[in-house]
Parts: C-alpha cells; structure tokens; sequence
C-alpha cells in the first residue's frame, strides 16, 4: 500500500484568545501570612474551580490542557502540577496537564506554550496558570548552581540574587535615581488604592479558607501586600539590603509573596461554538536573554522583538502591564521607549510592587488586568504585557483588544469582563 | 441562665480534651453594585489536636461555646456582625457529646446540668438576633449534628463522611433539641429514620449528599472549596438574594401533619420492637418524645428533653454501651490483649486454603481481597476444586456488578485464587488454613500431608470452631506452627476472629496471625485452646438450656421468648435453624464431651436431625408461625414446664456459671473478652455490654459465682454509697 499524497491536510494558524482570568488574593509569604498554612496547590485548585464556574458554558471535559507553572517545583508545587491541579480541582481524568518553569514568567510561558499549541491546531481549550508560595518556598531553596558559573564566569554570582541586578541596573542607567524609583513606588500603590475603590480588583479574586493554629477558619478575599497611603517619605528611610548605600528598598521592590493565577485560553472558533467570552485576541509573544547581572532589561529586548514578529511599533502600544520586580526595571524600560514615568498607558491598576509577585503566577495576573483595562478603554487596539525573568530574560506578549473598532478577529463576541463570580450555581445549591 | 452559670459544673471535668471555639470576622462579599451584607462572625471548633483526635462537647467545651456565642450575640444586637456561621476543624464539625464525661456522672442532678448546659448554649446559636449557619464540614454525630439543626440555616461538604443522632443506639435522646427540630425540618418519616432506623442498623450514618437529599442541610458544596462556596451563599442568604427552599419541611399545627406524626412514631415503635425487642429504654423515649413534641413549642420540649436525658444518662443500659461502644469496640479491639509485638509478625505472601467447601470459598475470597496475595484452594478432586474457584469467581463477579469494586480489582481478585488437587501448591505459601470436615482425625490427616509439602516457616492454621487445636497439633513435626484462626459466619461480614493459642503455639506465629487479622480488617481475639474457645461456647450455653426447657415440657413460645428481656438479635430456636441443626448438634456434642452436662445433648434434636427437620418454627400460608405437628410427634417432652421467667432465669445463671468457668480457666484476658466477642462475633446488643455487664445487672453474677464480672461503675452505676 503506497501513500500517494493524500496525507494529513496542512494546518493553518488559527487565533487565540484570553476568555477570562482570575487569581487568589496575594498574601505576604511568611507564618504571619494569609496563605501560611495553606498548600500551594491549593491556591490553584481554587483558581480552577472558579474559572469554570465563572464560564458555565465551558464543559470541563473540553480542556485540553491544563499547563501551571510554579518556579520551585517540590513539595506542594511538585508531582507535575498542572496534572494534580487538574485531579484535585475535580476536571475529569481525561484532561492532562503539565508544569512549567521559566521562573517569573512561569505563568507567561504556560500561556505561550499552550497558545502556540492552540494555533497549532493541537488544542481548542486550555487552563494556563502559575503559582508559587514563596512561604513554603523561598527563592532559590532547593537549587544547586553548577560551580561553572563561577569557575569560567558564566554569570556573576550577584546576579544569582535578584536585588543585586536591579542595583546593577541602577548603575548602568544614572538617570535613574532612588528618588524616580521611590516617586514610581508610590504611585504604584496609589494606583492600586485607586483600582481597589473603583471596584476593579475585587471581581477578579478568589476567596481563599484559611486555618491557622489556635485561631480557627478565615475566608481571605483581598490582596494582603498593599499598603495605601505609601509617601515617598516613607520610602525614603528604608534600608536597602543589597548594597550599603544602594538604591533599592523593600519599598520601590515586589515583595515575597504567595499567590496563584490561571486563565482560560481557545482557539476563536471554540469560544465561538461554545458561547465563551473573548477579552483579548493574542497578536504576537516573544522571550529574549540578556546579561544575567542585569535581567530587569530582559522585557525591552522581548518587547522589539514581540513587535517585530507583530508588524507594529511601540506607537501601536495604547496599555502596557509591565511586572513590577523592581521599579528601576520598569523605568529602563520606559526610558528605553520614550515613555514618561507617569504615562497613564502604563499599569493602570498600579503593580506589583504594590500587590506583589509570587513569581512563577504573575504573568496572567497581568494579563487579567490588561482584558479588564480593554473593556474599559474600547479606544485601545493593542496592549502589552511584559516581565523580567531571572538569569537574564525578559517576555511579552501583545494582546488586541475585541472591543476596538477595528478590531481584526473574525469570531467569537467580544467578551464582558464579569463584575462578580458568575450568580449561576453549578452544585446544588438550593434545595 | 448564661453559660457561665455552668462555670461550677464544668470544673468538675478539670481533665476534659476541650474544644475550642475560635472566632474570625470575615466581611461579606457584596452582589455587584449592592451595600455589602457586613461582617460575619465565623466560629471554628477546634481542639487542636490532629484528625486522629475527633473534637467532642464537654462541659467546659459548652460553656466556652456558650460564653463565645454570647458574646457575638452582644456584638449583633450592637449591629457589629450580621450573620455567624459554626464549622469544624478538618474532617469534623463536632463528633458528639464527650461520652466519657457523660458516662462518668454520678448523680442525676449532674446529667441534668449536661443536658440543661446544651440546651442553653444551642438556644443562644438559635436566637443571636442574626442568622446563624452551620457549615458542616464533616462528621456531625449527635450533640454535633444538633448545633446545625439549631442554626438557622446548614451548608453540608460532598466529601462529608458521618452525619447522625446515634444516641438511640447509644442509649440517649438527641435531646438538645435534634428529637424536635428534625421532623419539622425533614418530615416526620425521615426523622425517624434517621434517629431510629439509623442507629438501630449498625449505627448507619448519612454522607453529606444523603443528609442534603432528605433536607438536613440547605446546600451542598464540594470539598475542594467547600468554606469559601458556604460563605459565599450565606452572604447572598443574608442580603435577601437568596431564600432557601425546604421541600421536606412539616408544619406540625397542619391538620395533615397530625396523621402523618402518629404513623410515623408507629412505624418507628414497630422497627424498634423487631430490632431490640424493647429491651432497652432509649429508643422508645426518642419515640415518646417525638410523639409529645408535635404539640409543644421549643422551649417546653426543651424541659422534657432534659430530664429524659437526665433519667437515661443514669441507666445501666447507657453506662454498658459506653462501656461497649468506647471501652471494646474503639479501644480494646485496636490493642488485643495478650497479642504478642508486631514486630515479630511474619509477611505473608501466598495463602493456601485446604477444602474448597463454601467456608474456604468465603476464607479464599477474603484472603484474595484484603491480603491481595495469591491463594490456592486444593480439595480431594477436580471437579470439587472447579467448584469451589467457581464460588470465589462467582462472588467477585457478583460485587463487580454491584460496583462495589472495578473491573480491574475483580481481574486481580479473579487471577489471585487458583485451584488444585495436588497439597504440591503450597510449597511456597507462608499460611496454609483447613476448613475440611469437623473430625480430628480428618483435620490431623490433612496437617500431616501438609508438614510433608510446606516450607519449614509456613504457618498452619485450623478454622475449627470445636475441636482441640492442641490435639490437632500433638503428631506435627513442628506443632509450634499451629494456631486456630476461628471466622464467623458469614466471613465477609461479621469482625470477630477468634485467634486460639495452643500450649505450643509459637510466639511469632501468633504476632502473625494477629497482623494477618488486621490486616483482614478482623478484629482478633486471644483465645485458649479450650472446646467451642468462646462465642460458640456461650451460644451453646444459651441454647442448651433453653432446648432443655423446651424438652422438659415448656410450651414452645414461652421457652422461645423467654429471652426478649435481654434483646438478643434473634431467639433461640431461629438461631438454632440458621445455624442448622446438625451443625450445631456437633458442636454441643464435642461441648458435651469436654464438659458433660452443662451442655446437654437433646434426644429430641436427634429425632428432628433423623427426619431432616431444618428448624423449629415454620411459617404457615396465612402467615402464622408455628411448630408443625409433624415436626412435635417427632418429638417427646417431660412433665416439668418452667414460666418464660423461669427460662430468663435459668439461662442467666447459667451464662455467669460458663464465663465464671470460662476466666476460671482462662480462656481469655477478662471479662471484657468475652463482651467483645459477643458483640462482635453474635451481634450481642452493646446495652448488654456485650454480656457481663448485663449479668452484673440482673445478679445472675452474684447469684452463680458470689461476686461481679466487672466491679461497679465500668459499665454501670457507680457503687452504692
């Protein structure tokens, strides 16, 4: 028997859009924090559950694919989470899932992978998340540096340590002072306070039970690392642990923090057959490397390349969500493009110096806010979401907005972000 | 009152594992573009100790509970909080009233505190001035089930296990408040099945989905997020969004519910009359509440409940039950006593089972499923070996269609039990069981043939339930290898497993058999080599002197239900057809032999063997029940015919002479063995106390042997003055 050409047909790209997202409330890692005492898978399970709740018309059985990150994966981030994320949060045992780890960009890169695998053609349906409890994990237990970083200077031993690079980074840019990465600080957590009272953070979290010894069960709800009210006074005494007389403080950096993520991705003509909102229409991602002492640089390179692969410039750009490490990452990138501090194109609901970063779930808390910062501002085509990642990396992804007029993707409704966990019970509530 | 008028009471109790109840504000979230529904109140029960330590309610528990929710009761009517919610620690809400303190009331006045104590520290949950909800996370038995039926409404987990108003079982009421507040919640029918059927049915308990279909709870909720999902619902109860739907609920002043109440509390009197034959107290009570509340309001109810609680906590019958239920079945089972170190105990990796008769067929299966380890039936011929292979197949295909395993356990199970004539199969098994024909020199044949084949450490075991083990063993090779390992009819059902030591039984050979019985989930107990061992031999006792009285010349029904005062789970005669007559006619014999006329071997049993009579009683066409004459001209009686009390009394006495004799020789540890064994092996009701307990009671004890089984207060009344 001979094939004579008849082959598989070739594939076309098919888009790929964000249909919602969600995360925990973002704790202080720590004993005294909302989270301690919580498992890590947990936190995602939680996160799941919530998502199909929320879209109702979504049958569990059509995940193809359930991709979380977390950036230590042992103990409660290990055994494969996406799989046991999977199980544990009562998907049925036909759904397959995977870990990730790209660090800080864990949750980005469950996202990209996963829409690639959707353009593709090998998924219709994905849940993509990350989470990392920095309690039960703080950074860098566990690792094991291979001595030839040291030995041949592959990577200086300081950028091993993340506090170090962004002092490095204040270094090669001057302009950038304590005092703008104070001033940025500030209004970070004042945005944040904003986004709280005008009711747009709220809509987004999943309550989270918690139990601690001796104190009985809670309910958390809100973010626990905000503090509103931050002056730049209050900055300006801080110790700046990473170098005598440095430039960056606990107060201009993302903290330590616990938290999860995840979002629900499909290709347009799943959400379109199965009636899923469409928040945002991926246009384009790309990851780059740069010099591991100065990973906070990494999102520019990632950014011109995004671009480049999207056939748009920075001028395209009318929202930027940028992850918050530290605040002089985010000015050099600002600076890089030409973009005032203050610009209001650029995270809106403040980041996460103020809400924190539990770094391998960031990226689709991003990504959230970004599909609710759309719906409200229908006047923007494009936006971006971008991170630093350690060891020197930076990625980002552009997204499109299914609210603007010129909107390009051809099915699908442009999705309603919702204003509160969806009012349909899916176990029996009532009798 | 306030709960810290209990203050004094509760110090009574210095050495209570208290539960604590821990208090959370949580805010509520708000409906999109609603005023938010303000601050819950959440009050977790938590004795901070880990799942193995179930969370009880004490009396300093109560007025911690009560002290706690008087103080958010203050906080509401200050318009502080607007709704209060109880939940447990993991996998409990509350496990129940702390029985030990309960059983350890000396005084009438003291139970009367207890009961009172709940009853005050429910009403105050009742009536906060906000609603209360129960957030029942996982088991909720008694006084537990009753702080959710006392809140105003209840969210119960999927996932969780134990919900029930066990006390009729355990010789209480649910009497703060649950006899009240459960027929209006879920109709009368389903009150009483599940705070009489229940109970009474091997203290069966409802799962979380169970307790929701019959109205228990307002809302079910999975585990995986079950306290956030119960919040959030009682957040929109609570801003009016919305109005649970009680499709169960009565009015007890409708003129329809009336009917419904009395046919309801018959029907309860009539199961608790064939279950226990009114032997003791606390179910009927439950009904006569039942019965009397329909009429009244909470509060008067309320005042009944505690004196019938007072009243009951001070019985015999609920003391022996708590001896029964906490003392044997949760402890002493756990810890064998005289079970040698674990750690001497054997792997055992292949099962050999001699006979393939149905009571192999039942050990192979048990073996095959619990041990998960290969097992070989070998018999005399093929076409007997096939059979018996056919009967476990049989068995696993029957609980593969009853999806009570998978379809890959029953291949597993299946492919473990083999079939075979030649005893060459058991050359590597480390356990070999016989379950061939009641003859020693049948059983001897059959060890002798298994020494020449088996490896130097394999274990043999006989299943005899009458012969001499020691005897079994006197031409062995090895006769250290020899233990009796007694099952009880039907294996997969009933948990005793008598593990009988012989004089020369090896101390890692018994370490063995008593991890292999765990392991069977079989509670083992260490018997002597002694005829019958113990269950059987109390049986028997039983049985022979009623049968006596019987031949003596007493009518049939008196001498049949003479025993109705002890509640035994069936009479005599009905015991003696299920058992089978020839069956137990060998027993008493081998019993007649080793002990003479204690146990007498009746001429007329004989006849009725002769003739293939297979019992006493048989049911007419009109559905009467009677001896037939063709079975009584079979028979002879004597002149000499005793009153039904006669009979009770009679084999009172002659119970406490045989356990007298029993730990004389020391056949097991104690009394509380013997109890065990009863309960477990002979479905003996726990308000016997299993047995010695209730002879205590009666004074058979006194009478026989001049003194007690079990000296006052372990599970009775404390001693006089």
């Amino acid at each position: 028997m001979s094939h004579t050409g008849s082959g598989a047909p070739r594939r076309t790209v098919r888009d790929v859009v964000f249909v919602d997202g969600l995360r925990t409330p973002f704790g202080r890692a720590g004993e005294k924090g909302i989270h301690a005492g919580t498992r890590a898978d947990d936190l995602i399970v939680k996160c799941i559950r919530e998502l199909l709740r929320r879209n109702p018309s979504l049958p569990p059985e059509r995940v193809d694919e359930v991709a979380i990150a977390a950036t230590t994966q042992t103990g409660d981030q290990g055994l494969t989470l996406g799989r046991t994320a999977a199980l544990l949060a009562g998907l049925p045992r036909t759904v397959p899932g995977f870990a990730v780890d790209r660090m800080c960009a864990g949750a980005m890169t469950a996202v990209t992978s996963t829409a690639g695998g959707i353009g593709f053609g090998a998924y219709d349906v994905v849940i993509a998340g990350g989470v990392e409890h920095m309690g039960n994990h703080p950074m860098g237990s566990g690792a094991d540096p291979n001595p030839r970083f040291m030995s041949e200077r592959l990577v200086d031993p300081a950028a091993l340590n993340m506090g170090n690079t962004a002092e490095n980074l204040h270094d090669r840019f001057p302009a950038i002072t304590k005092q703008r990465s104070d001033a940025y600080a500030v209004a970070s957590q004042d945005k944040l306070a904003a986004a709280y009272r005008e009711g747009r953070i709220l809509p987004d979290l999943v309550p989270v039970a918690g139990r601690k010894p001796g104190q009985g069960w809670t309910v958390h709800s809100v973010d626990e690392p905000p503090r509103p009210g931050t002056t730049i006074s209050d900055l300006a005494g801080l110790r700046t642990p990473f170098r005598a007389h440095g430039r960056v403080t606990a107060g201009n950096s993302a903290g330590l923090n616990d938290g999860a993520t995840a979002a629900v991705l499909a290709s347009g003509e799943a959400a379109a057959e199965l009636g899923l909102p469409v928040k945002m229409r991926l246009v384009s991602y790309a990851y780059a490397g740069v010099e591991p002492e100065v990973m906070g640089i990494g999102p520019v390179p990632a950014t011109e390349k995004a671009l480049q692969n999207a056939g748009l410039t920075i001028g395209d750009i009318g929202l930027f969500e940028i992850n918050e490490a530290f605040a002089v990452q985010v000015l050099s990138f600002l600076d890089h493009f030409g973009i005032a501090d203050d610009d209001p194109r650029v995270n809106r609901y403040g980041g996460a110096i103020a809400v924190g970063h539990p770094l391998a779930s960031s990226g689709v808390r991003l990504m959230t806010q970004l599909a609710r910062q759309f719906e409200e501002d229908p006047s923007v085509r494009y936006g971006i979401t971008a991170m630093c990642v350690g060891l020197g990396m930076g990625g980002t992804v552009i997204w499109e907005n299914p609210h603007h007029a010129d909107y390009s993707g051809g099915t699908g409704t442009a999705g309603t972000a919702t204003t509160a966990p969806a009012a349909v019970q899916t176990e029996g509530a009532t009798a | 009152m306030s709960a810290a008028d209990f203050t004094g009471f509760a110090s009574l109790f210095p050495n209570e594992t208290v539960t604590h109840s821990y208090v959370q504000d949580i805010p509520l979230p708000a409906a999109p573009g609603a005023e938010s529904p303000g601050t819950f109140a959440l009050v977790t029960l938590d004795n901070g100790l880990d799942h193995g330590k179930p969370t009880t309610l004490g009396p300093n528990t109560l007025v911690e509970l009560g002290t706690v929710l008087e103080g958010l009761r203050d906080r509401a009517a200050r318009g502080e909080i607007t709704g209060v919610g109880v939940t447990g620690k993991p996998y409990y809400l509350v496990a129940g009233a702390d029985l030990s303190a309960v059983k350890s009331l000396e005084e009438r006045e003291h139970g009367l505190h207890m009961a009172q104590l709940g009853h005050d520290v429910y009403a105050t949950l009742a009536n906060l001035g906000v609603p209360s909800f129960a957030f029942i996370n996982g088991t909720a038995l008694g006084g537990g089930l009753e702080i959710a039926l006392q809140s105003t409404y209840r969210t119960v987990s999927t996932g969780a296990g134990a919900l029930a108003l066990p006390e009729a079982l355990l010789g209480l009421v649910p009497g703060w408040g649950g006899v009240y507040l459960l027929p209006r919640l879920v109709g009368p029918e389903n009150a009483v099945k599940v705070m009489i059927e229940n109970p009474l049915s091997n203290n069966r308990t409802l799962s979380g989905p169970q307790a929701f279909d019959l109205g228990i709870a307002d809302a079910l909720f999975e585990p995986a997020d079950f306290l956030e999902q119960s919040l959030a619902w009682a957040a929109k109860v609570i801003s009016g969004e919305l109005v649970p739907e009680r499709a169960n609920a009565v009015d007890p002043s409708h003129p329809d519910t009336a009917g419904r109440w009395a046919a309801a509390v018959a029907a309860g009197r009539k199961f608790v009359e064939s279950k226990t034959s009114n032997a003791a107290p606390a179910p009927g009570k439950v009904l006569d509440l039942m019965e009397a509340n329909r009429t009244m309001n909470q509060s008067e109810s309320a005042a009944v409940e505690c004196e019938t609680l007072a009243g009951l906590m001070q019985t015999d019958e609920f003391r022996a039950t708590v001896y029964a239920f906490l003392d044997l079945v949760q402890k002493r089972s756990k810890r064998p006593a005289g079970a040698p170190d674990r750690k001497l105990a054997r792997p055992i990796t292949k099962v050999g089972v001699v006979g393939a008769g149905l009571m192999a067929g039942q050990l192979a299966l048990l073996f095959a499923r619990q041990l998960k380890v290969p097992v070989v039936l070998t018999d005399i011929d093929q076409a007997r070996v096939d059979k018996g292979v056919g009967y476990v197949h049989g068995e696993v295909d029957k609980l593969l269609a009853k999806k009570r395993i998978s379809a890959d356990a029953a291949n597993r199970t299946k492919a473990l039990v083999s079939g075979s004539v030649s005893k060459a199969a058991f050359t590597d098994a480390d356990f070999v069981i016989e379950a061939v024909f009641e003859e020693l020199s049948v059983k001897k044949q059959v060890f002798a043939e298994l020494e020449a084949v088996v490896s130097a450490d394999c274990i043999l075991a006989t299943n005899t339930s009458s012969l001499s083990v020691t005897a079994m063993a006197e031409d062995l090779q090895h006769p250290e290898r020899l233990v009796g390992f007694h099952f009880f009819n039907p294996v997969a059902v009933m948990p005793l497993l008598e593990i009988v030591r012989a004089p020369r039984t090896d101390v890692a050979v018994l370490a063995t058999a008593f991890e292999l019985a765990k392991t069977l989930k079989k509670t083992g107990v260490l018997v002597k080599d002694a005829a019958a061992f113990v269950v059987n031999r109390i049986l028997l006792r039983l049985m022979g002197e009623v049968t006596a009285a019987f031949d003596e010349g007493t009518p049939a029904d008196a001498a049949d239900s003479a025993l109705k005062p002890m509640g035994l789970p069936m009479s005599p005669f009905t015991l003696l057809a299920m058992v089978g007559l020839p069956v137990a006619q060998h027993v008493q014999e081998s019993l007649n032999t080793a002990f003479g006329d204690r146990f007498p071997v009746s001429a007329n049993l004989h006849k009725l063997i002769d003739n293939g009579v297979k019992g006493l009683w048989e049911t007419g066409p009109d559905g009467s029940v009677a001896i037939p004459d063709s079975t009584l001209s079979l028979m002879s009686f004597g002149t000499s015919p005793s009153t039904a009390g006669q009979v009770l009394r009679r084999t009172q006495d002659a119970l406490a002479e045989e356990i007298g004799l029993m730990l004389d020789e020391g056949v097991v540890a104690g009394p509380e063995d013997i109890d065990l064994c009863m309960i477990l092996g002979a479905g003996w009701p726990m308000f016997l106390g299993g047995i010695t307990p209730y002879l205590d009671r009666v004074g058979a004890s006194e009478r026989v042997n001049g003194k007690r089984f079990l000296p006052p207060g372990v599970a009775s009344g404390p001693a006089a003055g």
